[in-house]
């Protein structure tokens, strides 16, 4: 294969896997490449939480937007991810968290997000499986939850509709700038040439930038994810905690997905590999200690994700610096709540278009190294 | 707080005969080991022991006396057992996590012999959710374990030596066996008799259950497969026709059997669920009932310190795991440096001829259970393939046609597989109806091994604790 793209985006999440379905729209030649397979990385595996709480405050109004798109899917995706929309709760079990709650909901008020902090007694009222030793809580109306583990195929469809070609189990091993354009080669020894290039590897993307000579430290986190048999109703809202630690949600058929970002081992070479059984029975207690119904609820799965993240935890989308036609995607803190609107913005900047909110310029992250963690 | 972790040289997870060995090889030793298996004693399910308060037969069969000899070498190996225990987590370095009648345990050890068995394939068909269709295996546990027979009448359908095995257990319990309906044709079962000899105890063994079959009357269909059962109420109407050498259904006769149950089973699989979730590497082998984890004679892996042994590494069969639990064992011990090579070259020796002598019976066997593709290429497109989430092949074959290429890709975007047996049913045939449209097996890959190998309540893992109990880590940046 090597016909020439418009543009080539390396990286098939909802991010890159968006600015690739517009792009295409927008008539141009459009190929998407991808290690694996579509959307089955954190896009496909993340909790699906469609939240306002959990994402950085800043980036409210980029989640505000990208809930409307997920709730919408059937106006500009086709196939949707049995998206769900329900009040959202974040609970305090103790003063310093109850402290903790109400800064969170008044810095996310000030970035227009509708959450007011509630007493015991209207929380159980909203959820009455809570734990009734619940301090205070953040309610927020639009919340809610998709089936992330979807998101591949209703992508795959919309992109095979708008033409883009789809290029599945190509790890790339580089991309290098040339006259005009970029030649992006596969382990497997093919090339495609691009005149643009947009970079949306997720946790790969510290490496990728490395290609085009670009510093920009990505750090790896590995989120663990459990979900339990089909239970009877324990649940209606989607449940989270003042640290943001825990998510909890109860689909349609029955099942409870505990979240949160508690920790695994893993690696972006290896993925997810190893459960640590402490995290492991540390998401449970509090899950339980939140919906005390949980108690006899049966895990049935467990796996872990990778998420990205900055050394100022802030997303980088936009240009690149120094590097023409060349573009970034990736590191949104909370992501698949942002994701397709983010792919819309980038997609607007490529076409030309102002887009209708500011993107997160990558340079101002160039050398500077991960803080430390104490 | 959670259970502290207990520490020992070795660890084996399953109390077949092959875990059993492993244990006591290691015991006799010197080294120490742990045994955890979720039976309330050991003996695997070849030879299931009786519950508690059972009372046990005067004449004991050559199989309960096999039972026997090796419980008895367990128990006097002063290894630490822990029976009713459930295994839920498997961790790197390794940590065993449990849940047994008294909580939750956590046992650790540099190594981990993983003698987890085989799980039972059932080939879909019209009808085989139905209450009162059991597998050959569950049969095997009611007869074995709880002296019950799956119905009055029952008929008995599959492939591979469990068939004869269930329905001489109903014969002999006092049931009535329909009819014995068998995939494979005579022919092939006589073309085996060469590898056969080489345990002429258990090729006899086989020739009795025959026998008691023949003195029953009970008809033997070759060539046939069940290709419906139906509720009735008279009770199941299953319908069995002619099928092909591959398995596929032949034109021909059809025939009814008015019964009320249903044992079916078409052959063993591996339960490879801890090398898979340690992400050993693994290889499809079809004689050896599908993915099996890369090993070389002493069970050791592609992950140092974790051994596969028994039929979990490839079905050879009870006699041949057996012999594979000591050599690995002794393995286990050595490469921890607690045991001299000439020793174990001394004992491995001994041990690899009758390993191999058991394993050429096993293996024999082990080709009348592998799957046959052409059986999974009939399974009518409105049938339960996944019976966890209520997945139809034609959900599968959809998935396809949008483009998955690999089974991970159809159990996201069907949910076949996601239920509480994680795949340990479905997984082999899902596995096998997607390599016929994407190119082999290799291309189709395997559900990825995810924790827990076994469901488990939050209550027992969590236990009682207070707020302040939990580790919550530092908050998300706001």
């Amino acid at each position: 294969m090597s016909a020439r793209f418009d543009v080539g985006v390396v990286g098939a999440g909802v991010m890159g896997a968006t600015t690739a379905l517009f792009l295409a729209r927008a008539g141009m030649r459009v190929a998407l490449i991808d290690r694996g397979e579509l959307c089955r990385e954190a896009s496909g595996v993340n909790a699906g939480t469609l939240t306002l709480h959990m994402t950085r405050a800043s980036l409210i109004p980029y989640a505000q937007a990208g809930w409307r798109m997920w709730m919408t899917t059937d106006q500009w995706l086709g196939s949707g991810v049995d998206a769900v929309a329900t009040a959202g709760l974040a609970l305090a079990f103790t003063d310093g968290e109850a402290d903790l709650l109400e800064r969170r909901a008044a810095v996310r008020r000030e970035h227009g997000a509708d959450i007011r902090v509630i007493d015991r007694q209207r929380a159980l009222e909203i959820e009455p499986g809570l734990n009734g030793n619940v301090l205070k809580a953040a309610y927020c109306e639009t919340d809610g939850y998709a089936s992330a583990y979807l998101t591949g195929r209703a992508y795959r469809r919309a992109l095979a509709e708008a033409g883009a070609a789809i290029v599945e189990q190509r790890p790339i091993t580089s991309v290098e700038a040339n006259d005009g354009g970029f030649a992006v080669r596969a382990a497997t020894g093919e090339r495609w040439d691009m005149q643009r290039v947009v970079l949306a590897g997720g946790v790969w993307l510290g490496e990728m930038l490395r290609w085009l000579g670009i510093d920009i430290p990505v750090k790896c986190l590995i989120n663990q994810l459990i979900v339990t048999e089909r239970l009877q109703r324990v649940m209606r809202t989607v449940v989270s905690v003042a640290s943001g630690l825990l998510s909890l949600k109860q689909f349609a058929n029955g099942t409870v997905l505990i979240g949160g970002g508690w920790q695994g081992r893993g690696d972006p070479v290896r993925g997810g590999v190893e459960t640590i059984p402490e995290n492991f029975i540390g998401n449970l207690r509090l899950a339980r200690w939140t919906i005390p119904a949980l108690a006899q609820a049966r895990v049935a799965r467990i796996w872990l994700g990778l998420e990205a993240e900055t050394s100022d935890a802030m997303p980088i989308i936009g240009s690149l610096p120094g590097v023409r036609d060349a573009y970034v995607i990736g590191s949104v803190h909370s992501g698949y709540t942002s994701g397709p609107y983010m792919g819309k913005l980038l997609a607007d900047l490529i076409l030309g278009r102002e887009p209708e909110r500011p993107l997160f310029d990558p340079a101002r992250l160039v050398g500077i190294p991960m803080p430390v963690h104490t | 707080m959670t259970a502290s972790e207990r520490g020992f040289d070795v660890l084996v997870i399953g109390g077949g005969p092959a875990g059993i060995t492993a244990a006591t090889t290691v015991r006799r030793h010197g080294g120490r080991v742990a045994l955890i298996d979720e039976n309330v004693d050991a003996g695997g399910q070849v030879y299931r022991p009786l519950p508690p308060g059972f009372p046990r037969s005067s004449k004991p069969t050559s199989e309960q006396r096999a039972g026997d000899r090796l419980r008895d070498a367990l128990a006097s190996s002063g290894a630490d057992t822990f029976f009713e225990h459930k295994v839920w987590g498997v961790a790197p370095g390794f940590r065993v996590d449990a849940v047994g009648p008294h909580g939750a345990v956590a046992l650790s050890a540099p190594r981990l012999i993983a003698a987890t068995g085989t799980s039972e394939r059932v080939i879909p068909f019209p009808g085989w959710t139905t209450p009162g269709v059991i597998g050959l295996a569950a049969a095997t546990i009611l007869l074995k374990a709880q002296r019950m027979l799956p119905g009055r009448s029952t008929l008995v359908a599959g492939c591979g030596p469990l068939l004869i095995a269930v329905a001489a257990g109903i014969v002999k319990g006092g049931g009535r066996v329909a009819a014995v309906i068998d995939v494979a044709s005579r022919g092939e079962w006589l073309g085996r008799l060469p590898a056969l000899v080489s345990r002429p105890d258990l090729l006899a063994r086989g020739a009795r259950w025959m026998s008691t079959l023949r003195a029953a009357g009970v008809p033997m269909l070759w060539r046939h497969a069940i290709r419906e059962v139906r509720e009735t109420a008279s009770g199941l109407d299953a319908v069995v026709g002619p099928v092909g050498p591959d398995g596929a259904p032949r034109s021909g006769e059809t025939c009814h059997f008015t019964v009320d149950s249903v044992t079916v089973g078409n052959g063993l699989t591996p339960a490879s669920d801890v090398s898979r979730v340690l992400r050993a590497k693994h290889r499809y082998d079809l004689v050896k009932g599908g993915w099996v984890a890369e090993t070389d004679g002493s069970g050791r892996t592609s992950v140092p310190g974790l051994y596969v042994v028994g039929d979990g590494a490839g079905i050879a069969g009870a006699a041949a795991a057996e012999h594979h639990g000591a050599v690995a064992g002794l393995a286990a011990l050595h490469d921890l440096g607690r045991l001299d090579i000439t020793v174990v070259r001394r004992e491995a020796e001994r041990l690899g001829a009758k390993l191999d002598r058991a394993a050429r019976f096993g293996r024999a066997m082990a080709g009348m259970m592998a799957i046959r593709g052409a059986q999974v290429t009939a399974i009518p497109t409105d049938t339960l393939v996944c019976r966890c989430e209520d997945v139809t092949r034609a959900e599968i074959e959809q998935a396809i046609d949008d483009g998955a290429r690999e089974v991970n890709q159809v159990k996201a975007w069907t949910r076949c597989g996601m239920g509480p047996c994680q795949g340990r049913t479905c997984g082999d045939v899902v596995a096998e109806i997607v390599a016929q449209r994407v190119g082999g097996r290799e291309v189709a890959g395997y559900f990825t091994g995810r924790l827990p190998l076994r469901p488990v309540s939050l209550q027992a893992v969590t236990g009682d604790y207070v707020y302040a109990d939990i580790p919550i880590p530092k908050a998300a940046p706001l």
